[in-house]
């Protein structure tokens, strides 16, 4: 076990923790910030995504050693802009269903608007493909990433 | 904001009396322990007419929903139902505590089946209106008039001829004195301001800001986590536990060899387990992997698949249970002009909800808590009494949202292992399965294989159709007894194949594996839609009809299939020219009271990948509550459909699942989502179910498709094997 000082949404703590733990259990478990999901374990699914400097990372399978020091942002940090945005954007295409994979899916989405604030749909595809639902929730998905960056939907499949 | 929870000090919620039976009935609302839901009132004066409906002094309506929401919107739906007939603004209803003594509550407590809205849809009309009159009527006595010259409002009685108005906050007093109404009056459905409009869900805010609260959230005093090492075997034992690393491993509490007693099993189907309780989660999970357990053989280990489909197939030979007989299908299929047969064969499926398995229980000698998403209150309550060995109403079961259930939150293995966990330690557990234990543990779709041999006549059209179904056995893996020798959930969708053939045999047989099964969202219209429209299409084929006129021929009498199968046809353009390379299939299946028609537009690149592009949906679900629900339901189901027809398959191989995260059991993403039309017929009919009708029809569609476009038949799923299309290019 060692003393780690994360910066997580802005606040400096400190977390004991041994080096190989996974960023997602400190969040959840040590800092209780239970927005941040589990789904595989394996970076696999995205559930657990978080922002590390801004670029988003898998937390499941990032180390606290490895997040010691940088930025991070989960979603109950996501007070970007274009984060803003997006959840009014999702609000307003209904599209959680059972919502377990949204925080990831839209910190996945927060990300690349703010590197590319207009995505086609083939920038979302390659975007968001990481990140699985289980309820099918992609198209809705797409669209709100659509009306967040004010670019047309054309469903072009 | 609603859905803003202020901390209820109130134990007991007011006894009401449920209408229509006359049934009187309690419930407990314990101290809150998690903030979810919006939370009624606590003043004594509040009004509760009955146990899902509650108005305070303050006017704020609090419901009460029975059921699981796992992003179906029953949440939604339910307090639609009740604000349309309480003359209220949906977007400001309460939704109280899910009740937490099932053993107390009205009825019995599960979400499966596609039953929410359509099981209840007067039950909680009939709550509304019922608490509507008696408002009514408090006001116009309180006006000295007669409640004929009121009416309600957006939360108010206003005398119809005059100036006067009260909301309801200020009638409750009077109203709570007032006897409740036996059979109050619904509103005639055109007079609806709420059903059937697309009113925005209740859970959604909460779903985009991290705040709301899954199974895997549940944060307990003094709670501590568990991870389980279960037999890789299915029903294997453990001849050896050596626990000295695990033990020793940093913030290890205990370590346990879980073994089931008969009566343990009988409520759960449980297996031999050791399991880890740690400080944290990831010290369980650590110290799991130091674990050495030696398994003992089981029946299962000899197992694999290749000998499951040896048997099934063998069985296909011999006769089977008849499920349906219609004329003389054995007799006239030798005279016929043309015979074609046909073997399909489906895989287990996992349902891999994104929320792994997980449970929270505390354990105590005066009572016991569980906090779970939970497809099964009723069920989960029964199964943590027998293992904490306390009365029913000791246990208090708080549920939580789910994410996702598609059937294997109706399961109760999970609660079990919690359960005995924390009346051993002595402290709150949480036990989180892995991924890998969720596809490995899981209770899976029926594998089956099906024999088919169909007759067409000289002018091409089918006479005779029989079909064999052998495959695994929910009833049978859940140790019930068959009615008739039928598996009634392994021949929906098969047996009551819906076109007008004059000699129609459908036969089952049921094999009895240690593979455990459950329910996956559909069931069995899952498989035997893909079946049965797969070969429809290989018969229309054979006779050269298109598959779509040989659908409406054959559905002359069955007229909401029809309508579904036009509506779709329609809106895909069936018929019409296609981009180059594009090709159609449609399907149609009724499931769960509900008539969904799919066309499937695709693409086969040279090695033969499959690309689903557009999805066009046609439902006829009777009326509707939410339309927007609906759709969302359609395009998720088509979905689960998909990721099952593409890849999903479970193959068992020592007696245990392959297969164990979503590498080696991919789903679709978000680069092979295709566009998904959906249209609802307005339909006054028979009300059907919305969360599963969506999947049948679209494995078949896609079939029909690729029929279309190679002339080969897909006559085994998944499409996608070890990362590799099984479609054979012409």
């Amino acid at each position: 076990m060692s003393a780690y000082v994360l910066i997580v949404n802005g606040h400096r703590q400190t977390v004991d923790a041994s080096a190989d733990t996974p960023l997602l259990w400190v969040v959840r478990d040590n800092l209780n910030l239970t927005g941040t999901k589990f789904g595989c374990g394996m970076g696999l699914c995205g559930a657990c995504t978080v922002h590390l400097d801004g670029t988003p990372v898998r937390s499941c399978s990032t180390t606290i050693a490895e997040a010691a020091g940088k930025r991070i942002t989960t979603i109950e940090g996501l007070a970007t802009d274009a984060g803003r945005r997006l959840q009014d954007a999702w609000i307003a295409e209904e599209v959680p269903q059972c919502g377990y994979c949204q925080s990831g899916q839209l910190m996945s989405a927060a990300a690349l608007l703010t590197k590319n604030p207009k995505p086609t749909d083939a920038d979302i595809d390659q975007a968001m493909s990481g990140n699985i639902c289980r309820c099918g929730t992609y198209q809705r998905i797409r669209h709100a990433i659509h009306r967040a960056a004010g670019t047309e939907v054309t469903d072009a499949r | 904001m609603r859905a803003d929870a202020r901390v209820s000090r109130r134990d007991f919620l007011k006894t009401g009396t449920t209408l229509g039976a006359g049934l009187t009935i309690a419930f407990y609302v314990p101290p809150r322990l998690m903030q979810r839901f919006g939370q009624a009132s606590q003043d004594p004066a509040d009004f509760v007419p009955n146990g899902w409906v509650h108005i305070g002094t303050n006017g704020v309506v609090t419901v009460t929903v029975d059921k699981s929401e796992m992003g179906q919107g029953v949440t939604t739906a339910y307090l639609m139902l009740i604000a349309e007939e309480l003359e209220v603004d949906p977007t400001t209803v309460h939704v109280g505590p899910t009740p937490e003594n099932p053993a107390a509550w009205t009825r019995r407590m599960g979400t499966g089946g596609s039953s929410s809205v359509r099981t209840s849809y007067d039950t909680l009309r009939k709550a509304g209106a019922a608490a509507r009159e008696m408002l009514v009527a408090a006001a116009a006595q309180q006006w000295g008039i007669s409640p004929d010259a009121c009416r309600a409002e957006r939360g108010m009685v206003i005398e119809t001829a005059g100036k006067r108005r009260l909301g309801y906050g200020r009638l409750v007093t009077r109203a709570a004195t007032l006897p409740v109404p036996a059979d109050p009056r619904l509103k005639d459905p055109k007079d609806f301001r709420v059903l059937g409009t697309r009113v925005p869900r209740f859970d959604t805010r909460l779903k985009v800001n991290g705040t709301a609260q899954f199974g895997i959230d549940v944060r307990i005093p003094g709670m501590l986590y568990a991870s389980i090492e279960r037999s890789p075997a299915y029903g294997g034992k453990a001849t050896h536990v050596d626990d000295t690393g695990a033990k020793a491993a940093p913030g290890v509490r205990h370590v346990a060899l879980l073994e089931w007693s008969p009566e343990d099993t009988k409520a759960a189907r449980m297996e031999t387990s050791v399991a880890v309780v740690a400080d944290r989660y990831w010290q369980a999970l650590t110290a799991r992997r130091a674990l050495k357990v030696d398994w003992a053989d089981t029946p299962a280990s000899p197992l694999d698949s290749p000998a499951i489909t040896a048997r099934f197939a063998e069985l296909a030979q011999q006769p089977g249970v008849r499920a349906r007989t219609e004329g003389d299908a054995a007799g006239s299929i030798a005279t016929v002009a043309k015979r074609v047969e046909a073997v399909y064969e489906v895989p287990y499926l996992a349902h891999a909800p994104m929320e792994p398995m997980n449970c929270t229980a505390s354990v105590r000698a005066d009572g016991c808590d569980v906090w779970v998403p939970t497809q099964g209150q009723t069920s989960t309550q029964r199964v943590a009494a027998q293992i904490a060995g306390l009365p029913l109403d000791k246990v208090r079961v708080h549920t939580t949202y789910l994410g996702g259930g598609f059937g294997r939150r109706s399961e109760t293995d999970f609660v079990a292992e919690a359960v005995r966990l924390s009346k051993e330690v002595g402290a709150p557990v949480q036990v989180i399965w892995t991924r890998e234990d969720d596809i490995r543990h899981d209770f899976y779709r029926p594998a089956t294989y099906n024999r088919f041999a169909g007759g067409l006549d000289a002018t091409g059209n089918p006479v005779v159709w029989t079909h064999h179904i052998v495959g695994a056995s929910i009833a049978l893996s859940k140790h019930q007894t068959l009615e008739n020798g039928i598996d009634g959930s392994l021949v929906e969708g098969a047996a009551n194949i819906p076109y007008a053939i004059p000699n129609i045999l459908v036969e089952q047989t049921v094999v009895d594996l240690p593979v455990p099964c459950g329910y996956w969202r559909s069931v069995g219209s899952s498989h035997n839609a893909y079946v049965t429209e797969s070969f429809f299409d290989e018969l229309a084929h054979a006779g050269g009809k298109d598959p779509y006129e040989l659908r409406r021929a054959l559905l002359r009498d069955q007229p909401r299939h029809l309508a579904v199968l036009d509506l779709a046809a329609d809106r895909a353009g069936w018929g019409k020219p296609l981009p180059e390379g594009r090709h159609r299939g449609i399907a149609v299946a009724e499931a769960f009271g509900s008539y969904v028609a799919e066309v499937a537009e695709i693409t086969l690149a040279a090695d033969g990948t499959c690309r689903v592009h557009r999805v066009v949906c046609a439902l006829d679900c009777g009326p509707t509550v939410n339309p927007d629900t609906i759709e969302a339901q359609m395009q998720g189901g088509i979905v689960y459909g998909l990721s099952a027809a593409l890849y999903g398959e479970i193959t068992i191989d020592g007696g245990r699942a392959r297969q164990g995260n979503f590498n080696d059991y991919p789903v679709v993403r978000m680069n092979e989502m295709p566009r998904i039309e959906v249209y609802i017929i307005p339909s006054t009919q028979k009300q059907g179910g919305i969360g599963e009708p969506g999947v049948p029809p679209i494995a078949p569609a896609i079939a029909n498709a690729i029929l279309s476009a190679t002339g080969s038949a897909v006559r085994r799923l998944p499409i996608v094997q070890n990362g590799k299309s099984r479609i054979a290019m012409r």
